[in-house]
């Protein structure tokens, strides 16, 4: 008994020590292309042609030139940044502030044809996009929304996701306290505005770096709907940047790398709400 | 005192439908008039905007051609292999990562987790230079150190699907390993105790307690990547923009992109659309039925 006992704890160890070296070797190799990106960024464009993506490191070539070119000669790359934040923020309220209205309103009121609209949610989260690319882009035209940021924003601004996440939370909102303020004689959306909201305050947070990241990396509507080169957004704009009469690799790889920094903070400093807005909606026991 | 009781009914009953009213809006004028409008556009020639002739079931009989098996056999395996590694993986570094004792199970998780923050065009940067002709290429100078040429990875069918693949897997596993690790803690740990004292080993646990356990999680998992499989696009079009040699990047998605915007052959495009709908919805009443999501309320 003593024997096998300690014989079961020295596997255990072996074990442990095996899954943390397999864990290391893994998540080197996840973040090993933002290490490459970075390496490569800093080196000439003619590099790049001729030796590839390489595996090696040599810091006799490297510059600071490409981010030069970047910020300061090349006005491209800042105002599609421009424009993605842009469009980030005004998809992000949008979104946030639709859904968290419909989520609500989904959760606490008892109307007709609220068991139907929720299956609808759910019918409009399980379709993907790509399946309307024509449909819609022929709307974009006759409602005038080509090449503009509503036009990239409006046909998502109410995202299912979001509703199914707002709707879970607003399920576990004690009604006592929605029927008290009722009786006080508060209307409903005083009631959301001043009670509700305030208590979904971590679904808010969730959501809205969600929503942020979403329209920050989203690419297939955006790449539709967006046309002159001054609109772009970040991932389109680096896109474009490859042509079949060469490709810019010196503002590309840098490009690439300053995109990733403003989410990867975002992600940071928020670690929990973005668990959290994963999570949530999700995985349903 | 009556008055204002039957005001309150009366603006209960008005009140809901407001809040209700922006998904509404956006249901009937964004999903369901293109949903209706790409079928009949499937039953038309367009030649232009005011030029539109109906055509029957010409362009569905049009789909009989070898790009369509291709776009359905690259979306079907695409599909295949991501659930294939998308599963398995993050199931098993979850169930590393949910280990206490672990040192850094944040630094773990969050160095996972990094790929997923990214564009899948930024992402798919990388890879395409990486998969690049050179034989100093990284990838290229990797297989060199087995004694293997160099390969001209995004031209060939099975060396462009890997690469499709890789995108995908590296920009996914995080997400999953999330979803995985949520499903983890909620097995109660009693199970593991009595399997303990019953002397189960850890290969064991995993199978009889932890993956049963997690059913519905994986449930949920293949049926997003499902979905995700096959609405694939924006990976093919970082390594090929909208044209692959031998169509080895053509999904079903870059089909309907490419015969609706490069060739401007609306119906057709969206006879391929109406197809890809069909497949999507087989797979989610299969999924509704399996999660009971219409006994719900």
């Amino acid at each position: 008994m003593e024997y096998k006992y300690k014989n079961r704890t020295k596997q255990n160890k072996t074990g442990f020590y095996l899954s943390l070296a397999v864990l290391i070797v893994i998540c080197l190799l996840y973040l090993a292309p933002f290490f490459f990106m970075l390496i490569t960024s800093f080196k000439p464009g003619q590099e790049m042609l001729r030796k590839g993506l390489t595996l090696k490191i040599d810091f006799d070539i490297m510059t600071f030139n490409n981010y030069r070119i970047l910020f300061f000669e090349d006005n491209r790359y800042l105002s599609w940044f421009k424009n993605s934040l842009i469009i980030a923020a005004i998809y992000t309220s949008f979104s946030v502030f639709f859904s968290s209205l419909v989520g609500y309103g989904l959760a606490v009121y008892k109307f007709r044809g609220r068991r139907f609209l929720f299956l609808l949610v759910l019918l409009v989260m399980m379709i993907p996009l790509e399946i309307l690319l024509l449909p819609l882009y022929r709307l974009m035209i006759e409602l005038k929304l080509m090449n503009t940021y509503l036009g990239v924003v409006l046909p998502f601004a109410v995202s299912p996701f979001a509703v199914f996440f707002f709707r879970q939370y607003a399920m576990g909102i004690p009604r006592d306290l929605i029927e008290a303020a009722r009786v006080d004689g508060c209307g409903e959306f005083r009631i959301f505005f001043k009670i509700v909201v305030p208590l979904m305050k971590p679904a808010f947070g969730a959501m809205t770096i969600l929503m942020a990241l979403t329209s920050w990396n989203t690419f297939v509507w955006p790449l539709v709907v967006l046309r002159s080169s001054d609109k772009l957004t970040l991932p389109i704009g680096l896109m474009s940047l490859l042509t079949p009469y060469g490709n810019s690799y010196d503002m590309i790889m840098p490009g690439a790398v300053i995109s990733v920094i403003p989410v990867a903070a975002l992600f940071f400093m928020n670690q929990k709400a973005f668990i959290e807005g994963l999570t949530a909606g999700g995985v349903k026991q | 005192m009556i008055n204002k009781t039957h005001n309150t009914i009366n603006s209960l009953t008005v009140i809901p439908y407001i809040f209700v009213l922006p998904f509404i809006i956006t249901f009937l004028l964004f999903f369901l008039y293109p949903i209706i409008s790409a079928i009949i556009m499937s039953f038309q020639d367009i030649a232009g905007f005011r030029d539109v002739t109906f055509v029957g079931f010409k362009n569905y009989r049009n789909l009989l051609n070898p790009h369509y098996y291709n776009a359905l056999r690259v979306s079907f395996t695409y599909t295949f292999l991501t659930i294939a590694i998308l599963i398995p993986l993050p199931l098993v570094l979850a169930v590393l990562l949910n280990n206490k004792n672990l040192p850094g199970r944040n630094i773990f998780r969050s160095a996972l987790f990094m790929p997923a923050l990214t564009s899948v065009i930024v992402g798919g940067m990388f890879f395409r230079f990486a998969f690049g002709t050179q034989p100093t290429a990284l990838f290229n100078h990797i297989i060199g150190w087995f004694g293997l040429e160099p390969a001209v990875w995004l031209q060939g069918k099975w060396t462009g699907m890997l690469a499709m693949v890789v995108l995908c897997v590296w920009r996914w596993t995080g997400v999953n390993i999330v979803y995985f690790l949520a499903g983890l803690q909620g097995i109660p740990n009693e199970l593991y105790e009595s399997a303990d004292i019953d002397g189960a080993n850890g290969l064991q646990k995993f199978f009889h307690i932890t993956v049963p356990s997690l059913k519905p999680v994986i449930i949920f998992v293949t049926t997003i990547s499902v979905f995700g499989g096959f609405s694939m696009f924006a990976e093919s079009f970082a390594y090929w923009t909208s044209r692959s040699p031998g169509d080895i990047g053509l999904t079903l998605v870059a089909y309907i992109y490419q015969t609706g915007f490069n060739y401007n052959n609306f119906g057709f495009a969206s006879a391929i659309g109406i197809t890809l709908l069909a497949i999507i919805m087989t797979v989610n009443l299969i999924q509704l039925k399996i999660f009971g999501f219409f006994k719900e309320g």
